[in-house]
């Protein structure tokens, strides 16, 4: 295994561990306000520093990371399941039922997302469930066309008339021989859609109809530590940065691995 | 009887075949030449049902073809196999070779029988998948797999083209075997004469040239 890829799923267990095991020890007053350690450097009483309103940084990006990768996770899951399954209706099925759903892929991606997504939002009050909504409606059109040309190329090939040939039903072409190929394919997309989930996430939160702001999110303690950036406290906004791009990162080269595994012929070549 | 009459196919402007006529019958080799280009293939998988041909008819034992690949019954489509001329584009890359051919037993739900010694594929080739292994012992698999539910016409197209002639000699060898123990149809597609005269002289078939 490579080095690269112990790194990343260290990296990956040691968030879960943090996320999981360190609100059941240390709590968050999420409303808590301590003016006289506000805008601390990082030190060693606070290794993230504190924030504008004197919380400590390191203790929210823990409570915000929570949050936020459970968002981005829902969120993901949310769009490409509903893209998986258009695109592979429209792929399987093929005439009429793939025009009709690749139209309606058509008809969401002419509307700016922010906005359809501002759209649906408005429809709940401010919450989580508004915010994963809004991002997995909007955004499962992209797994939706990866999986309807991947559905087509696929079809085309050989070996799926051998296994029509073969007695092969539709649901077992699809179960045996589609949904494999394109599982690298759908994990991929959905790596991708975790930090765009968060992104949407803070785009909301800065609009005011993400979660509420005194809640820890990484979107949330982003636009918050902005806002003093120009006074010189880089820490507020960093790190809450850093943790988005760090689970980010050590996804994408697990996936990648996956990838190379889930290929025989290219993880014979890559052993040469 | 195996019967296609006037099937006419075109990919786009591009016409194919045009009122191509053919029969296989059981029991006997057909051969079919013709150069590269004319349209063998093409009418291969009409055949087989997996193409729907733009006009014409295809019977199978008098009943007409009227639905095609998924939509074609199950009894109908597995009763026409087809072996392709490249295995490595008719094997799923995930699979083992045993899972390859034995993939038609688990789709129609029969008992599993075991066809994998009579091609001449070994215990540990099994456990391989298609890039540990070389093309003939690829199409091997592919010949029991196609051999698998016992289908009353079998369409060989340019089946041995890729390969060396010993495993060409073995796997001829087998479907004659399986031809004159279940009076199986073969429609044999080459360009290389020696072997179609070889194949279908035995038996007596005929031999269409198209092109």
């Amino acid at each position: 295994m490579r080095t690269s890829v112990r790194i990343a799923a260290g990296v990956l267990v040691a968030l879960a561990l943090a996320v999981l095991l360190v609100p059941a020890i240390v709590q968050l007053d999420q409303q808590l306000v301590d003016l006289r350690s506000a805008n601390q450097a990082p030190s060693f009483a606070h290794p993230f520093g504190t924030d504008e309103v004197g919380r400590d940084v390191l203790l929210r990006v823990v409570y915000g990371l929570r949050v936020s990768l459970l968002i981005g996770l829902v969120a993901a899951l949310v769009s490409v399941t509903v893209g998986t399954v258009a695109g592979l209706t429209a792929g399987a099925l093929g005439g009429a039922a793939d025009r009709v759903i690749m139209r309606v892929v058509d008809g969401f991606n002419s509307v700016p997302h922010l906005l359809f997504g501002i759209f649906i939002v408005a429809l709940f009050s401010p919450s989580a469930t508004a915010v994963v909504a809004s991002v997995g409606l909007t955004h499962w059109t992209t797994a939706a066309r990866i999986v309807r040309s991947e559905v087509l190329t696929l079809r085309a090939r050989p070996f799926v008339d051998a296994a029509i040939s073969g007695g092969s039903g539709r649901l077992r072409v699809v179960r045996r021989h589609l949904l494999p190929h394109l599982l690298p394919h759908i994990a991929l997309a959905s790596v991708l859609m975790v930090p765009h989930a968060i992104w949407h996430e803070t785009a909301l939160s800065f609009l005011g109809l993400g979660l509420p702001p005194h809640l820890a999110s990484l979107g949330n303690m982003i636009n918050d530590g902005a806002r003093s950036l120009l006074a010189g406290n880089w820490w507020a906004s960093l790190f809450p940065g850093l943790f988005i791009l760090l689970p980010t990162l050590a996804v994408s080269v697990l996936v990648q691995h996956w990838r190379d595994r889930a290929n025989p012929r290219r993880r014979s070549e890559l052993q040469l | 009887m195996l019967r296609a009459d006037g099937i006419t196919v075109s990919y786009g402007r591009q016409r194919v075949l045009r009122g191509a006529d053919l029969t296989v019958a059981p029991g006997v080799v057909t051969g079919l030449a013709g150069p590269s280009g004319c349209g063998k293939s093409t009418l291969a998988r009409v055949l087989a049902l997996m193409l729907r041909p733009d006009a014409g008819r295809l019977t199978v034992d008098g009943t007409e073809v009227r639905r095609w690949r998924q939509r074609a019954a199950r009894d109908l489509r597995t009763r026409v196999a087809l072996i392709f001329q490249q295995p490595r584009l008719a094997v799923d890359p995930r699979l083992t070779l045993r899972e390859i051919a034995e993939e038609p037993f688990h789709a129609t739900g029969r008992p599993v029988e075991d066809l994998t010694d009579d091609v001449g594929l070994t215990p540990e080739l099994l456990v391989r998948r298609p890039h540990e292994v070389s093309d003939g012992q690829l199409q091997r698999a592919c010949v029991a797999r196609a051999l698998a539910l016992r289908p009353r016409y079998v369409i060989c197209d340019e089946m041995t083209t890729m390969l060396d002639a010993s495993t060409q000699a073995h796997l001829v060898a087998r479907l004659e075997a399986y031809r004159t123990e279940t009076g199986a149809g073969i429609l044999a597609i080459t360009h290389d004469d020696e072997l179609l005269t070889r194949w279908t002289g035995p038996s007596g078939g005929p031999t269409v040239r198209m092109g």
